[in-house]
Parts: structure tokens; C-alpha cells; sequence
């Protein structure tokens, strides 16, 4: 939602995502490209394209030769020379290509397996229960501030073995990052350079103390033989922070909002428990939080738009997961749905890597919730409001108890 | 008189490690240490595991899952 962007008119030549009918509600708009397009273009941003369709969006995910992955938020600044070149990138391995992305990814894999991931979920459920007790008695609150954004950041702070105190600073940083997109290059260099200072006092502090962490664990990997150079193990700390967060405070936000408007949803939930595996998967389909971005790597000809190297390319997974050539009634929650190939976590080899956190995050945090809260209600739709952004979900979301539960 | 039995299949080069294969079934997949699936055993699917097993199919979002039917 920017002031200095001048509204959209016509989002097939001129897309914004941080306009302010995207923000409020994307998926017509995208209804409508997939119509007309399905690849929009914008002169925004220095130039950058949206395809629409679930095809292009896998085609895209799918094709490293064509599409770089240098970086993959888009912004009014392009990485530069002084930025980590192609193969590594800023933020590892999101924002590496192949073959070099495989190597770090490789590496990084076994501590996102479901077992060790298993291993946080106690400390999730006491967290969420800790929040909701501190809720007890008010007939209104507003669960994206008091319960959602709480949980993936003391999470993942606590993964990376960061003091729990400083989990505030975190989304201080991660609204900069993801959101304030619309900012003068200058101040977000100077604001990016903060969060480098905080991560290299973190570092240090773990070289001086190594512990069982995933710090710890980053400091200690090899890749042939070599340790990772400091402003690797960085760009990945701040990647799995960023990554991390925003993402499943969106989705778990987004799943309250549903469960908000839809008693028949939460009726069925509470009474039958074994219904969570489809539901959590349909609730990431309708609800994906995560566009992602790609840098066009070559000149060449894209399904007759001429791509050009540097172009942005927009890759709005959550536009895939709506498209009716690929689900049927895409726009219908269903939360028993049987076939759902979703892309909410992506495809291709940029897979989420936290898939399985964020996963855990969101059952935990939706079981928990239920269990105190089994009857809640929008208290006023008007006042939700919805990040801008490469990640939509709820930034306030009021909501009012009917019935106190348990 | 043959009857058939269902293989099932993970393609190693199409599986990107969601995992909902895995949490679909637990009895007919099993992880290696990054995460990448694979069919458990012979990959053969007992009669009562046949809905779990086309469910899981039908839930990979990279394709890379197939039942095939074997005689026995």
C-alpha cells in the first residue's frame, strides 16, 4: 500500500502488488487476468511480469536456465555488484541457482525433516497456550497481533538459538524486508545493514559458545570440506528468520479469518480431529501466503512476451492454487478436499525448506486455539487489514469469543 | 486366476521433499535424512492401505508418485 505508487487501473499492463485492491483482495484480480493474459506486465518496478495460471506458474518454478533466483523480492532496487553474485546470492539458498543451490540445500535439509522438527512442537503447544491464557476472560481481541505473529517468531528464535527477548526486533525487520518495498533504496540499504549487524553479534557469540542450535549447526556445516563464508551463514540466518516468520504468522492468520466466517468449518474440526490433515492443506491452498520472484536471466521469448535479462518476474503461487484448470472450485474451501496438489510451499527444487516447520506451526497453533476457542466470529470485518506484499496475510484481526470453551 | 496388486512408486528425481506423501502414509513411504521420499519396501500396497495410497498420489504436487498394478 504505497503513497509514492500511483494506483492501478489496468493490471494487465500496469501491476502493482502493493496496490491497494491487491492488498485488499487479490484473487479477482487475478480471476480476471487469467482471462485476458494470463501473463500481465508492469513498467513498475524497472519492468516485471505475472503469469496467472497454474502451467506458468510451474513452468517458471520448474526452469533455472531461463529464470534466476538471485533474488526473489521484488523491489525498486535490482541486486547489484556489490551484492553476492549468481551462484550464492544474498540469502542462500533461496536465492542460489543451480548446481550451486543444491550443495547448500543439501545441507541444510536434515535439520527441516519431520523428526527433528517433532522435536519443537512441546515448546509450541505451551507457547500457544501461554498466549491464549493471557487472552483469558476478554470477550475481544485481535488474533493476528495477540496470538498468530507470536508464535512463528519465538519459534524460530528459538531454533536458531536466539535470546527470546529479541523476538520484537525480529518483526521490526521482517516488515522492512517483506513489506516496505516502496522505500528509497537508501534507507533500505541502511535498515538491511542493521539486521547484518545483528546477526554478526550473533555469530560471534556463537563461535565463542557453540551450542545445539541451528546457528551453531550452520557455523559447524561444510560444504566440500570448506566452512561457510561469515556472510553466508548470515544470508542464511536472516533467510530462515524472514522466511520464517512473516510466512506462517500470515498463514495462521489467514486459517482464523476462515474459521471466523464459516461456524459449519469449525463445528467440523472440533469434531472430527482426524479431519486436520486435508483441512490444514486446503486451508495453505485457499489461503498461500507466499508469492515469490525471479530475476529473467536471458533475452528470450516467453509464450510470445519478450522477456528481458533483468525483468522481475512475479511467481504468485497463491494465484496457481486458484486457478480452475487445475482445482476444482478453486475458490471454494473444502476442507475435506481429496485431490490437492497445492503450491503453497512452491515446486520445483525451491521448495520451502521449512515446509514441515510451518506445517507443525499451523496445526499446533489452529488445534490449541480450537480447543479454548471452538466459537469466535469477525468483530468487525472492515477492520481487517491485509499485508502488502510478496506475503498476504491478516496484520489485524479482530475477533470476537462467543463462547469461552474450555 | 490372477488378481492384481498395486506397486506404488516415488520418481527419486521428481521428489522434492514436501512430505505429503509421507504424512498421508507413514506405512508406504519412508524419508531418507534430507526429507526425499521413497516407496517402504517393494512398494507393494496392502489391500487395506489402497485408498491412502491413491490419496497420496493424488496429493504430490510434483507428479512424482505412480501406482502401477503387478500381477500376482
Amino acid at each position: 500500500m504505497s503513497d509514492s505508487h500511483p494506483r492501478v487501473h489496468d493490471f494487465a499492463t500496469d501491476f502493482d502488488h502493493t496496490d491497494q485492491a491487491w492488498v485488499a483482495d487479490p484473487y479477482p484480480i487475478w480471476d480476471d487476468l487469467r482471462q485476458r493474459c494470463p501473463v500481465a506486465h508492469s513498467d513498475r518496478y524497472g519492468g516485471a511480469w505475472l503469469p496467472v495460471t497454474h502451467d506458468l506458474v510451474s513452468e517458471v518454478a520448474y526452469d533455472t536456465e531461463h529464470f534466476t533466483s538471485r533474488s526473489v523480492v521484488v523491489s525498486e532496487r535490482r541486486p547489484g555488484p556489490e551484492d553476492l553474485p549468481a551462484p550464492i546470492g544474498v540469502a542462500p539458498p533461496i536465492s542460489s541457482d543451480p548446481p550451486y543451490h543444491g550443495l547448500v540445500r543439501r545441507m541444510l535439509l536434515p535439520a527441516f525433516t519431520p523428526k527433528p522438527i517433532a522435536a519443537l512442537e512441546p515448546f509450541t503447544r505451551e507457547l500457544c497456550r501461554e498466549l491464549l491464557a493471557a487472552t483469558d476472560g476478554r470477550a475481544s481481541f485481535d488474533a493476528a497481533v495477540e496470538y498468530a505473529q507470536h508464535i512463528p517468531v519465538r519459534v524460530i528464535v528459538r531454533f536458531l538459538g536466539f535470546p527470546q527477548e529479541d523476538a520484537d526486533l525480529f518483526r521490526d525487520f521482517i516488515h522492512l524486508i517483506l513489506e516496505e518495498v516502496d522505500l528509497p533504496a537508501e534507507e533500505r540499504e541502511e535498515r538491511f545493514a542493521a539486521v547484518d549487524a545483528y546477526m554478526d553479534a550473533q555469530i560471534e557469540d556463537h563461535l565463542a559458545r557453540p551450542r545445539d542450535d541451528l546457528t551453531s549447526f550452520l557455523l559447524a556445516a561444510e560444504i566440500d570440506g570448506h566452512k561457510l563464508p561469515v556472510e553466508h551463514v548470515r544470508g542464511t540466518m536472516s533467510l530462515l528468520m524472514i522466511a520464517g516468520i512473516d510466512t506462517t504468522w500470515s498463514a495462521i492468520g489467514a486459517s482464523l479469518w476462515h474459521l471466523a466466517q464459516h461456524p459449519e468449518d469449525r463445528r467440523r474440526l472440533a469434531t472430527e480431529p482426524e479431519l486436520m490433515g486435508t483441512a490444514l492443506e486446503e486451508l495453505l491452498r485457499a489461503y498461500a501466503p507466499v508469492t515469490m520472484a525471479r530475476l529473467v536471466a536471458t533475452d528470450f521469448d516467453f509464450h510470445g512476451h519478450p522477456f528481458k535479462e533483468g525483468d522481475w518476474l512475479l511467481l504468485p503461487f497463491p494465484a496457481a492454487n486458484r486457478d480452475p484448470a487445475a482445482f476444482d472450485q478453486p475458490d471454494l474451501v473444502q476442507l475435506d478436499r481429496a485431490q490437492n496438489r497445492h503450491a503453497a510451499f512452491g515446486l520445483g527444487r525451491h521448495r520451502c525448506l521449512g515446509s514441515n516447520l510451518a506445517r507443525m506451526e499451523l496445526r499446533v497453533a489452529l488445534q490449541e486455539w480450537l480447543a479454548r476457542y471452538p466459537d469466535f466470529e469477525l468483530s468487525d470485518p472492515a477492520a481487517v487489514t491485509w499485508s502488502a506484499g510478496q506475503v498476504r496475510g491478516p496484520r489485524r484481526l479482530p475477533l470476537t469469543i462467543r463462547d469461552q470453551g474450555r | 486366476m490372477t488378481h492384481a496388486t498395486l506397486r506404488v512408486h516415488v520418481d527419486p528425481d521428481k521428489c522434492q521433499g514436501h512430505n505429503r506423501c509421507y504424512s498421508v502414509s507413514p506405512d508406504l513411504f519412508e524419508l531418507d535424512d534430507l526429507g526425499i521420499s521413497s516407496e517402504a519396501g517393494a512398494g507393494l500396497v496392502p489391500a487395506g492401505l489402497v485408498r491412502l495410497a491413491r490419496l497420496a498420489v493424488a496429493n504430490c504436487p510434483e507428479h512424482a508418485i505412480s501406482l502401477t498394478e503387478v500381477a500376482s
